[in-house]
């Protein structure tokens, strides 16, 4: 089983077909998951924990709007995690959380620089490109150890 | 660990949320269902959420689609109940995703039968005696 960081992190296609293919998809939600059952007095995640930021410091300067490394926070250590990627090309379905034009350029520019195996997609608009949207994915899945 | 996942039904499913929240209440897992427009949402345990996910995607392997999600059903901090209305934030990707889920569905059954996939035809540039030629027409 290898983890596969699926971007856009919050995508539900994505994550399906990673988990379908017997892989651990890495996604936002588990990430926030991990926030929400945490307890504590600064009841996250709608609030940012003095250790949120030294985490997106991590990843962008200090002069990078902090909504990027607010971000970077919860994508940093996805990245740092992940053993492939299948990142969706276009920016049209990059939306809610994931709809800052900066961050997405930075997590597929950490992605490549990571030099795992990438899959880049677009996503199908009609049934021939969803058979071969389908197939690439589920040939680059079984082709990871 | 509390586990929490939507179980999104493609439009082209004759699964009904209904069918799915009964599936779950009959196998007998500790686990909270909240049936939505879209699907449902299941909360519980780790393991007994793995079990049925693949309880439930067994129902209509190509039509169902799973998600994790990361508050629990009926959280304050996300529940439209305790916001005063309006879309809660992440349904917007879902219903951008939920659009193309009948063209998934339709990859997924033909990925099953091993169908054989159409090559695209690459688009090459035109040559410098094309353009001429083009020139020539829309000139001449």
């Amino acid at each position: 089983m290898v983890k596969v960081m699926v971007y856009p992190p919050t995508s539900m296609i994505l994550a399906d077909l990673v988990e379908r293919m017997g892989h651990e998809a890495l996604v936002v939600s588990k990430e926030v998951r991990k926030k929400v059952n945490t307890i504590g007095l600064d009841s996250p995640p709608l609030n940012m924990t003095p250790e949120d930021p030294k985490k997106g410091l991590k990843y962008a300067a200090v002069d990078v709007p902090s909504g990027v490394r607010g971000r970077m926070a919860l994508f940093g250590p996805m990245i740092e995690e992940a053993n492939a990627a299948i990142v969706i090309k276009g920016n049209s379905c990059t939306l809610g959380c994931t709809g800052c034009a900066r961050t997405n350029e930075l997590t597929r520019f950490l992605l490549r620089t990571k030099r795992i195996p990438i899959l880049e997609l677009d996503y199908p608009t009609d049934d021939a490109e969803a058979k071969r949207f389908v197939h690439k994915i589920r040939q680059f899945l079984e082709g990871l150890k | 660990m509390r586990v929490t996942k939507y179980v999104v039904t493609s439009q082209d499913s004759d699964v009904l949320p209904s069918d799915i929240a009964m599936k779950i209440y009959e196998s007998g897992h500790e686990i909270n269902i909240k049936e939505t427009c879209f699907g449902v949402i299941i909360d519980g345990e780790e393991d007994d959420i793995k079990e049925t996910v693949n309880e439930i995607r067994a129902i209509d392997p190509n039509n169902i689609f799973i998600k994790d999600r990361g508050f629990p059903p009926g959280d304050s901090r996300r529940c439209r109940g305790y916001r005063g209305g309006g879309a809660r934030p992440g349904f917007y990707m879902i219903e951008y995703e939920s659009k193309i889920l009948p063209l998934i569905s339709q990859g997924l059954a033909s990925d099953e039968l091993d169908e054989e996939i159409s090559v695209p035809e690459e688009k090459k540039r035109p040559s410098v005696e094309r353009i001429e030629e083009l020139i020539k027409e829309e000139f001449s």
